[in-house]
């Protein structure tokens, strides 16, 4: 049966060709043969994730789960998580839909509704959400149907409901933000908002652990009984999700109208204006930055030159120093934990180690991409007479002092409560950024800046190689701030073998430079 | 009289990807020329560039700038040369003045030297009133010419421009014109590849025509007109019947 073309049903089916073969090449490279190791991979992958959410919720199972308070907080505790996570991702595709210009100039400039279009990514948003949810919420859910009954699957009637409604919310967002500050500003700080919707309640929750408790556990927080206690009634709406997502069928389809209901007027609302703010954010880039006069020009050595090109290419792009930044933001809870522990204890050193460490890694990680791959003038800087190994010097220095300057005052007050465990983080930083810059720099291969965000999905191998061993050289630096010496041996050589296998699959090329 | 070093010697150049882009190429530009080189989509043009500018290896063959083997010292192979493409290198978020001041660091200018270079270039081309402004707003001709001026900064000996006037209008593509045309006349050798005829006709002193990845005709216009039936015919009838010809003798 042909499908009356820009119709709904036209869009949706030319949408979901185009992300079903973006996916598979994504995730096969051309090749079948990868399709099936794949397969493997991704059904071992999700047994042990069902085995680790099996260890999880069967203790709390077998103590029978009560409907009460305490486990209504705890519920809508870690829905609240999923959910921060499901808005984060929606207000970042919401945005991405109104600024990628990839066909949205060919359907503008075409006779078809731009209304229909919206309308269908609206809701191809609302199933990405979904599934990303449904992702990190399934081994979970699964194991609660497996061990505590199947009146547990209806979390996933919870996950669509929730989902649908991130979606209106980030659609609300949007629109607001286009008519507070306008379409220069709009996509910038909704990126910073999605960012810090997504670390924020993860992090406060984690500060709020270590104020009330001293520790990092994130849900001792939700266990605690003077939260139990000012929670509100058992009657509450409040806990509607909860007992929706134990089961209560009325409580599920209140959920799900709500936010099915909430998108549908979302996307009512948003596809009149969608043409007019898509045009208008398609004028952004016309914009023109202009600085004060330029200083008299500095004498400056190739090498120079070059660092001073990638600061001044960091500082100025704000969403790059966001993100950045974000990296620092996941590093606050510990700098609490140190800051209250402040020449009381030692121990705390112990938490904070290995997620300076880790966190160095992960940064050190997007500024090598960014200094190695994602060179804009890549072919003026291969045709300068500089040798290839002074410009990667350069652009290595450039990165390191960026971390250097974030680490030290941390490095400082780890220093100020214990010596030797400054030594460790240092050595810990200096290996997990190493690591992540040798990774880069084996894998680099030339993109656009503006390529940042997809960086992660053009080379799986370095991203999971760069997440491994900065979790590798964590441990060491925790085993070593605590435990005996010889055990960290164990992580360290893991790391070094991630390292060792990263070298050997990194891509050969002819092209000079 | 010793003869003079050319600024371009090439000997039995290849290179391969899936096939043969450049194959067995011998070329000879001489110092102080404007060298037009034409050819149909894919005939190896970019590559053979692509290859004295130092972004590509030859998998075998030399190159030799002014008598120096890139092979042997790149480098100083590189300290003559400036590349100029289709597509601007320029930083978004860096003004032409800063980009400029970063290209002098690269080639070592001294500042003083590059700063007064920078701003005459610009002033030149028309850009001095956008000095400080970031490049990510301009259109692809204030790109282009900022690209060009990145070129000129470090006083090159060989300009090489692999289609510089795509997509630029009629005022800027004449403004780089004039500027290529200055910079011969000062005795720098310049190597353009075009597909607007008209301007190699009308710019180069001589052309070579590529196919297939050889060199299959190289001389003046006369010498072109010469070696096939249009006596008084454009570039363009001559371009088509070389190509034509190659293709029915292969």
């Amino acid at each position: 049966m042909s499908v009356q073309p820009a119709s709904i049903t036209w869009f949706a089916s030319h949408e979901f060709s185009l992300f079903w073969r973006d996916f598979w090449g994504m995730m096969t490279a051309g090749r079948r043969r990868r399709g099936v190791v794949l397969a493997i991979v991704l059904v071992i992958a999700a047994l042990l994730l069902h085995l680790l959410a099996h260890a999880l919720v069967a203790p709390w199972l077998a103590q029978g789960v009560v409907t009460d308070k305490a486990t209504f907080v705890l519920l809508t505790g870690g829905g609240l998580l999923f959910w921060s996570v499901m808005l984060s991702q929606a207000l970042e595709s919401v945005t991405r839909a109104y600024y990628a210009r990839a066909d949205l100039d060919l359907i503008l400039s075409s006779p078809a509704s731009a209304r229909r279009l919206f309308a269908v990514r609206t809701l191809a948003i609302a199933l990405s959400t979904m599934a990303l949810a449904a992702l990190l919420a399934a081994p979970l859910i699964d194991m609660l149907a497996i061990d505590g009954g199947p009146r547990w699957l209806a979390a996933y009637g919870v996950l669509a409901g929730f989902s649908a409604l991130a979606t209106a919310v980030g659609v609300f967002i949007t629109l607001a933000l286009f008519k507070l500050v306008g379409p220069k500003r709009t996509r910038l700080i909704a990126q910073i908002v999605a960012a810090i919707i997504g670390a924020g309640f993860i992090i406060g929750i984690q500060a709020v652990a270590i104020l009330s408790y001293g520790t990092m556990n994130r849900f001792a927080v939700l266990q605690s009984s003077s939260v139990v206690a000012a929670a509100p009634d058992l009657s509450s709406p409040a806990w509607l999700p909860a007992r929706a997502a134990m089961g209560n069928v009325p409580d599920l389809v209140l959920i799900l109208l709500f936010g099915l209901g909430a998108l549908a007027i979302a996307v009512v609302v948003s596809a009149r204006s969608f043409s007019h703010y898509a045009i208008a954010a398609a004028g952004v880039g016309q914009a023109r930055v202009r600085h004060r006069a330029a200083r008299n020009f500095r004498p400056a050595s190739p090498g120079q030159a070059l660092r001073r090109k990638e600061w001044a290419l960091l500082r100025r792009d704000p969403w790059l120093v966001s993100q950045t930044l974000m990296q620092v933001l996941y590093l606050l809870p510990p700098a609490l934990l140190l800051w209250i522990n402040f020449g009381r204890s030692a121990g705390a050193a112990t938490v904070v180690v290995p997620v300076v460490v880790m966190a160095a890694g992960q940064l050190a990680g997007g500024l090598a991409w960014l200094a190695l791959s994602g060179e804009d003038a890549h072919d003026l800087v291969v045709t300068a007479p500089v040798a290839a190994g002074k410009v990667l010097r350069a652009k290595i220095e450039a990165i390191a002092a960026v971390i250097a300057l974030i680490v030290a005052p941390l490095l400082l007050l780890i220093g100020f409560l214990s010596p030797v465990a400054a030594g460790i983080a240092a050595l810990g930083i200096f290996a997990s950024t190493a690591s992540a810059t040798a990774i880069q720099m084996w894998f680099r291969a030339q993109a656009r800046r503006s390529m940042f965000r997809r960086r992660q999905v053009s080379s799986r191998a370095a991203t999971l190689s760069e997440a491994f061993a900065s979790i590798m050289w964590a441990g060491t630096a925790a085993i070593l701030t605590t435990g005996p010496a010889i055990l960290a041996m164990f992580p360290a050589i893991l790391a070094l073998l991630v390292l060792l296998l990263a070298w050997s699959i990194r891509p050969r090329t002819s092209t000079a430079g | 009289m010793p003869t003079p070093v050319p600024a371009l010697d090439i000997h039995n150049l290849s290179k391969s990807f899936d096939r043969p882009a450049v194959d067995g190429l011998d070329l000879t530009v001489r110092a102080g020329e404007f060298y037009g080189l034409l050819g149909p989509n894919g005939a190896g043009k970019t590559t053979l560039l692509r290859m004295v500018a130092g972004l590509l290896q030859p998998d075998s063959g030399s190159i030799s700038i002014f008598g120096i083997d890139t092979a042997r010292d790149a480098i100083a192979a590189k300290r003559v040369v400036a590349w100029v493409s289709d597509e601007p290198m320029v930083y978004d978020r860096l003004t032409p003045l800063e980009y400029l001041q970063f290209v002098a660091g690269l080639w070592e200018v001294p500042a003083g030297e590059a700063e007064a270079t920078a701003r005459e270039l610009l002033d030149w081309l028309g850009l001095m009133p956008h000095a400080d402004e970031r490049c990510g707003g301009f259109s692809k001709g204030m790109l282009q010419k900022v690209a060009l001026a990145g070129a000129l900064v470090h006083n090159p000996r060989l300009i090489i421009l692999d289609e510089p006037l795509t997509g630029l209008d009629a005022g800027a593509a004449r403004q780089v014109k004039n500027v290529l045309l200055e910079k011969v006349r000062e005795g720098v050798t310049v190597i353009m590849t075009t597909h607007i005829l008209e301007v190699a006709e009308r710019m180069a002193e001589r052309i070579g025509v590529i196919a297939k990845g050889r060199l299959i005709a190289e001389g003046t216009l006369d010498e072109l007109r010469g070696r096939t039936r249009h006596d008084q015919g454009s570039l363009e009838d001559i371009f088509l019947d070389l190509v034509a010809e190659h293709s029915a003798a292969a």
